[in-house]
């Protein structure tokens, strides 16, 4: 009777169903007004594009989770910069692809390094000190890029289009690594120190966890997944251009906060970035299946982002 | 039993569950105007419940509450307590950290309105403070989270105690004391006593039994979330009262263990920056070096400077680990469970391959909760589930069940009952004989007894090295006040 009970708390306590329910029915409409036509089409590009904001929400999440005042405004400006270097050293050629992976990778480490260092040695807040290096980010991919599209090698093209069965392939990828994000977040020391420090960054001092180093890894953690993030939008969107980032930044947001992720920290909620973020993809092919001017999307939009946050923030304080 | 008039406030059969604790199970209390109401009783007996049922704060599940000798019917709430004089300060302090002294006197005063408000919170405020405690220095337009945990406590109390028409009816206080020092908490009780003369109502709940047998008119005791003993305070000495809450051991014929005078064994490293004036302070590998002094004089500074500046491998785990006796600020994760709560200081232990062996971390915490024991029906409760007493216990365990030699305690056993006490000192004693150094500061006199060593802090410095055979309490007052 008392594990019954538990279990229903358990349920209770999962804020991310209600992101996978709202992308659900949002489908459900959606396929309803078509009469079921392209519904497997739109559940595979939702998978597709799903991936792109899952990858820059996980660091997002980490990010966020470190507590009140901290946020990664910096991951459009770093993809663009991943992924416009990383394309230019590439050149189109197919033996270039893993060298290309670690140089965006390293271009993320970069930016991480730079924003903690901004953060802690200037002791600026992280808003501002990741919104003013992302400018100083852009700025290095315009003049290293020049406005080119370069255009990615054929084999990293093929391998994020690549679908198995309708099902991309990267967003298995994606689901594997959000997988191994979320046993890192629960079942190591890195993982608790983060969501110790968001919920009370004093006691996690003086319960012996150095604060920060942590931080430091997770600002770092963040702008490697927003490299990587660069690098395979790219190789999807056929090749880097200046602005590939820019709607990422309120989706990572986005997504974090919809997934149930607690914005004052100290918890978050891996599963739920899936959620979100199809939930975000579906609503806006919804509306616009349903044929409605840019206008009235983009306050429906907006008003059912505040509902599904209202009722999954309802039932977490219940 | 002085009459049935006069009652402000009774209580009729309150029952209040949390899931499957039953904090109070059928509990019956009058107060009458013009006494002082001392409430006993360990860690989850249900003290700390009853109190935020009386405040309003938290509605009986069955039972009543008759305000004046006038049934209430409709829900008693905290708007009502509030005009109908009932003030409360409870043992997790309730002033907001963010505002300053001032606004928060004025936050529970809203008829203070208009042009001037400042002037006259701070007149209001001021005034009460120099009135229960004379000389506190408290500057009125200092903000709270700058305040130590000693000063912050005085506000509260001083706030509670402020109103018009006479002020407040009744006041509970819910271990008014924990982190006042021995002069602090006489200013304070003989404010009670004034209050209770001049025909207001007090409760007071202390682990502090003098505190209780000196302040109170009327001992209700409490057990497992019932009354079982009433009396009027002169019926009651030390040892009925602690016989009454059916403790084992009475705090004072406590085991006192016999030890060698003579410091022995290596010394152990300690860095303390900041602290060069006055004398060193010097631990020994198996002491327990005592932290003496009036509240607020550089004790706590010291402990978290020296653990700031404690040797750590690359991994961050140190040699040291720290018990908060401020939990709420220093201590507790909120959103944790009790076992994360426990094992945090402790994780590196269990790593295999990168990864928390679980088993391993779950047999940690239900070890430590059978060591210490923590009241719960399971662990993987939240940590706020417990009363603050138990977790205290969850933060000795955390201190304790880590790897860590050293061990820094913050005043730790505020909101501590006698019988855990006991078992605390025990479990010292034996982690000390095994070889472990602890740092103790402490507000109670009596806890130096189990020092092997004390000093007295005064203003930041250490005016005194005391070693066991010449530790007397004139002399840490003597110290503590004028300088050794």
């Amino acid at each position: 009777m008392e594990s019954a009970q538990n279990r229903l708390q358990a349920v209770s306590r999962l804020p991310w169903i209600w992101a996978f329910l709202a992308a659900f029915l949002v489908w459900l409409a959606t396929i309803i007004f078509t009469q079921g036509q392209g519904s497997a089409q739109i559940l595979s590009a939702a998978l597709s594009f799903a991936t792109f904001s899952v990858i820059v929400g996980i660091g997002q999440m980490y990010v966020i989770t470190l507590g009140p005042g901290n946020v990664d405004l910096s991951i459009p400006a770093t993809m663009t910069f991943a992924g416009a270097v990383s394309m230019k050293i590439m050149d189109t050629q197919d033996a270039m692809v893993l060298p290309g992976l670690v140089i965006a990778l390293g271009c993320g480490a970069a930016v991480g390094t730079f924003n903690f260092g901004l953060i802690r040695a200037l002791r600026i807040p992280p808003i501002i000190a990741t919104l003013s290096s992302s400018f100083l980010v852009q700025s290095a991919a315009i003049a290293y890029g020049r406005g080119i599209k370069i255009k990615p090698p054929p084999m990293l093209a093929e391998f994020t289009t690549y679908r198995i069965a309708g099902v991309p392939l990267l967003a298995i990828c994606v689901v594997g690594l959000a997988v191994l994000m979320g046993v890192v977040l629960h079942r190591t020391v890195y993982g608790r120190s983060v969501t110790a420090i968001g919920q009370n960054q004093r006691a996690a001092e003086l319960a012996g966890i150095s604060v920060g180093f942590i931080r430091f890894a997770t600002y770092l953690l963040s702008a490697v997944l927003a490299g990587l993030c660069g690098y395979l939008l790219s190789g999807f969107s056929g090749g880097a251009s200046l602005n590939m980032g820019a709607e990422y930044l309120l989706a990572s947001i986005a997504v974090v906060v919809i997934g149930g992720t607690s914005v004052a920290g100290g918890f978050s909620n891996l599963p739920g970035l899936w959620g979100a973020a199809l939930f975000m993809f579906l609503l806006v092919t919804m509306l616009n299946t349903f044929g409605l001017s840019a206008g009235f999307r983009l306050i429906l939009t907006g008003v059912i982002i505040v509902g599904v946050i209202t009722l999954a923030g309802g039932r977490k304080q219940s | 039993m002085s009459g049935s008039q006069n009652i402000i406030i009774e209580l009729d059969g309150v029952k209040k569950s949390f899931g499957a604790v039953h904090a109070l199970q059928g509990v019956d209390l009058t107060v009458r105007g013009g006494e002082a109401l001392g409430i006993v009783g360990h860690n989850g007996a249900g003290k700390s419940t009853l109190m935020h049922i009386l405040a309003g704060s938290l509605s009986p599940d069955t039972g009543s509450i008759s305000l004046d000798a006038a049934t209430s019917d409709w829900t008693y709430s905290i708007g009502q307590a509030h005009s109908a004089g009932v003030r409360t300060v409870f043992q997790e302090l309730s002033l907001c950290p963010n505002l300053t002294v001032i606004e928060n006197t004025r936050i529970m005063h809203p008829e203070i309105r208009g042009a001037g408000w400042r002037k006259r919170a701070e007149e209001m405020i001021f005034s009460k403070l120099e009135e229960v405690f004379p000389g506190s220095g408290i500057d009125a337009n200092d903000y709270v989270d700058e305040l130590p945990i000693a000063k912050r406590q005085m506000v509260e109390i001083a706030r509670a105690f402020t109103g018009k028409d006479g002020g407040p009816r009744l006041v509970i206080l819910d271990e008014p004391t924990s982190s006042l020092d021995a002069h602090m908490s006489e200013q304070l009780l003989s404010h009670v006593r004034a209050f209770v003369s001049a025909g207001g109502s007090c409760i007071l709940i202390s682990h502090l039994l003098n505190e209780i047998l000196t302040t109170a008119d009327r001992i209700v005791v409490m057990q497992d979330g019932k009354v079982v003993d009433e009396r009027e305070t002169a019926r009651f000495d030390r040892h009925s009262l602690v016989e009454a809450m059916g403790s084992v051991v009475d705090e004072q014929t406590g085991v006192k263990v016999t030890m060698s005078d003579a410091r022995t064994g290596q010394s152990v490293p300690i860095v303390s920056s900041g602290f060069h004036e006055g004398m060193k302070l010097e631990a020994h590998h198996g002491e327990i070096v005592g932290l003496a002094g009036l509240s607020g004089h550089g004790q706590t500074e010291m402990l978290v400077d020296i653990f700031r500046n404690a040797p750590r491998d690359r991994s961050g785990a140190g040699s040291m680990a720290l018990v908060a006796g401020d939990r709420q600020v220093d201590g507790v994760f909120p959103i944790w469970s009790i076992a994360l709560n426990m094992t945090v200081s402790s994780l590196r232990r269990f790593v295999r391959f990168g990864i928390i062996n679980g088993d391993e971390e779950r047999r940690l915490a239900e070890d430590w909760r059978g060591r210490i024991g923590i009241q719960t029906p399971d662990l993987d409760n939240n940590i706020l589930s417990l009363s603050g007493g138990n977790q205290q216990k969850a933060l000795f365990a955390r201190a304790l069940g880590s790897d860590a030699q050293i061990i820094l305690m913050d005043d730790p056993m505020r909101g501590v009952d006698i019988g855990t006490k006991q078992e605390v000192y025990a479990i010292l004693r034996n982690e000390a004989a095994k070889g472990r150094t602890f740092l103790w500061y402490t507000t109670e006199m009596n806890e130096l007894e189990h020092c092997d060593h004390v000093y007295v802090f005064r203003e930041n410095q250490i005016v005194a090295s005391l070693p066991r055979n010449e530790l007397s309490e004139q002399k840490v007052l003597h110290a503590s006040f004028e300088g050794g």
